[in-house]
């Protein structure tokens, strides 16, 4: 039976869908849940990552240090990981720290085309002898050959994982058996997938890249992540021991765990609603939602117009000072309604 | 003031885009001659622009200028960080005025817009960087007309194909300079820079948003300074303009700008690179400026 290792950044990715307000308490409680279960790696922090508190995405409710502290205290058997973007957070300024604070797997992540962009921070973590994957933020906004140039890049600096992620969960199964299967061919490490659910396919498409090869799998209670959600870790971890993979994970565990974070994590457990649907098809990165939706409230304009215009300009994930811009523009030309 | 009888001499160290856009720059100038384009290899791109622009040539790197030091009064160092602090000494002992377009943050940090009399009679004049040009005269307004300024994030977006092999290298360091020049010249408590490559083709222009919180906003002031500064920055960077005037919204400050490029020996989208390099220029032009005020006949009898 082969064997898929799950990543679980329903402290990260969660952090999007509560404008990165997760408390302290909130970390501890899920991180020992998480732990219970048997999850390989529990990634915590800001929705961007480390060093991505900021006015552009959101400023975090606990500083990235205090984040790690709590979650490493209340992990026994599970890793500890951070998602972490150059241009973002610096060698020096914040993965330092982060490290000395016990984290175990750095996931240094890039839009799509920009892998040249992580060389300096995954061959530092690599130099100090922790765990260092690539991740390739919004891939479907490149085709599948030049996914694989760039996890190639990934792979030379010395990235032990590459996963790609569909940040605006704009991908149907075929897009992701194609992708896997070129990525897992062509690079001699694990390939992995990290999905959304805005068309309601990150369960499917998870099946699908674990179907052409991926060895890595990312998951979240009740799908708690930027948008429409991510793929649904306690859905997740049954379907595949029920294809006949094997996760490590106890079923009631995890069961318990996602039931945890639904009583004391989130408001209301996400929805592919119907902006998350539009901001799927625009192929706009999921985290942007908060933003369009406040603005779009703000100053009257319909939030489905934003994501498509934002899908035109191609923007990519950091780039949330174009919401302000979008909005302004739309507000001023005037947007039609059918009532 | 009228043009010089005659122009300053300056060299460029570095014939790469930079390098190259800024020759055809100095070319163009009243107040700055050519007298030299220096880099490792004559058959680089750069190089066979300036040859057949008719700007002598050398492939000698710093060694061009240490051996034969009368070519020029000024340098523009356009190499690398590592390289421009070997340079910054041999140059400095050498007597010449250096304007380093590299991060390696040896001289004073300037921003013509905000301080440029500041710069006119140091040794080395530090460029900080694309988006440190492009954010620090409206993040410096913040600082002037508000009151409590607690903190400044500046966020630059750039086409990916605008930035070349060193930036993408060392984004870290794009970040450290940017942020020690906010931190420089909005005396905020706290800064943040943020650097985001953008792949869309056509290419995007690049752009840049000014955020801050501070104690109680007065946009009103800002609003009427940052009019006035834009169209300070328009006279030595023709594509910079207001995208979103001052805004506070969810708690904060926006301003947006952006900047689209001359065009020069850089496609229109590369703003990031034309913004830095219309900066250098102004500096020089000032330097210029100030030494033919100081000394009418200097000039004229240093290139006789």
């Amino acid at each position: 039976m082969s064997k898929i290792l799950i990543c679980d950044p329903t402290l990260r990715d969660g952090n999007h869908a509560v404008a990165h307000q997760i408390t302290s308490d909130q970390i501890a409680l899920y991180a020992a849940a998480a732990d219970c279960a048997g999850v390989p790696v529990v990634e915590v922090g800001h929705g961007n990552g480390l060093g991505a508190s900021s006015l552009q995405v959101g400023l975090a409710k606990v500083p990235d240090a205090e984040m790690l502290r709590v979650a490493k205290e209340h992990l026994v058997h599970s890793k500890l990981g951070i998602h972490v973007i150059p241009g973002f957070a610096t060698v020096r300024g914040h993965l330092m720290q982060a490290l000395d604070l016990g984290v175990d797997v750095v996931r240094v992540a890039s839009h799509c085309t920009e892998a040249d962009t992580t060389e300096q921070h995954i061959s530092y973590v690599r130099s100090t002898g922790k765990e260092v994957y690539g991740v390739l933020m919004m891939s479907h906004m490149a085709s599948p050959n030049v996914l694989l140039d760039e996890a190639l890049k990934m792979q030379s600096y010395g990235a032990e994982a590459v996963v790609i992620m569909d940040s605006a969960g704009a991908y149907v199964p075929d897009d992701v058996s194609e992708r896997i299967g070129i990525l897992t061919d062509g690079l001699g490490v694990p390939v992995g997938f990290h999905g959304h659910n805005n068309l309601g396919m990150a369960v499917a498409n998870s099946v699908a890249a674990v179907r052409a090869g991926a060895a890595i799998i990312d998951g979240t209670a009740r799908g708690f992540g930027a948008g429409a959600g991510n793929t649904q870790l306690e859905v997740l971890i049954p379907v595949l021991h029920k294809l006949g993979f094997e996760t490590g994970i106890d079923l009631y565990a995890i069961l318990d765990a996602a039931d945890t974070a639904e009583k004391h994590l989130m408001p209301n457990p996400p929805i592919v609603s119907s902006t998350s649907i539009v901001s799927g098809l625009a192929g706009v990165f999921s985290g942007f939602s908060k933003h369009v939706l406040r603005l779009s409230a703000e100053y009257g304009v319909d939030p489905r117009d934003v994501f498509f215009e934002l899908g035109r300009r191609k923007v990519v994930a950091g780039q949330e000072d174009s919401v302000i811009e979008v909005v302004i523009m739309l507000a001023g030309k005037g947007t039609k309604t059918c009532h | 003031m009228n043009a010089p009888v005659a122009k300053l001499k300056v060299a460029i160290l570095g014939t790469g885009n930079i390098g190259t856009d800024l020759l055809i720059k100095s070319l163009r100038s009243q107040w700055l001659q050519p007298t030299l384009f220096v880099g490792r290899n004559l058959t680089s791109a750069g190089m066979v622009k300036a040859h057949s622009l008719g700007v002598p040539i050398s492939d000698q790197s710093i060694n061009a200028i240490a051996d034969k030091p009368g070519c020029c009064d000024l340098v523009f160092d356009a190499t690398s960080a590592a390289d421009a602090k070997r340079h910054a000494a041999i140059l400095r002992s050498l007597g010449k005025t250096v304007i380093d377009l590299t991060p390696a943050k040896v001289g004073e940090m300037c921003v013509p817009a905000v301080n440029l009399g500041d710069c006119d009679d140091v040794p080395n004049i530090n460029m900080v960087t694309c988006g440190g040009q492009a954010s620090i005269p409206i993040a410096f307004l913040i600082g002037q007309t508000q009151s409590d300024v607690q903190y400044v994030e500046v966020v630059s977006s750039i086409a990916s194909r605008s930035a070349g092999p060193a930036t993408r290298r060392n984004i870290d360091e794009y970040v450290e300079t940017t942020e020690k020049a906010i931190m420089r010249f909005t005396h905020a408590n706290s800064v943040k820079a943020i650097l985001i490559l953008n792949p869309a083709e056509p290419c995007i222009d690049m752009q840049t948003t000014i955020f801050a919180t501070v104690g109680s906003a007065n946009l009103p002031a800002l609003r009427e300074a940052v009019s006035e500064m834009v169209a300070n920055v328009k006279q030595y960077v023709p594509g910079y303009e207001l995208v979103v005037a001052p805004i506070l919204e969810n708690g904060r400050i926006v301003v947006t700008v952006k900047v689209q490029g001359l065009g020069d020996y850089l496609p229109k989208y590369a703003g990031n690179l034309d913004i830095i390099n219309c900066a250098a220029i102004a500096a020089a032009e000032q330097i210029a400026k100030k030494r033919a005020l100081q000394d009418p006949t200097q000039l004229k009898v240093a290139i006789s």
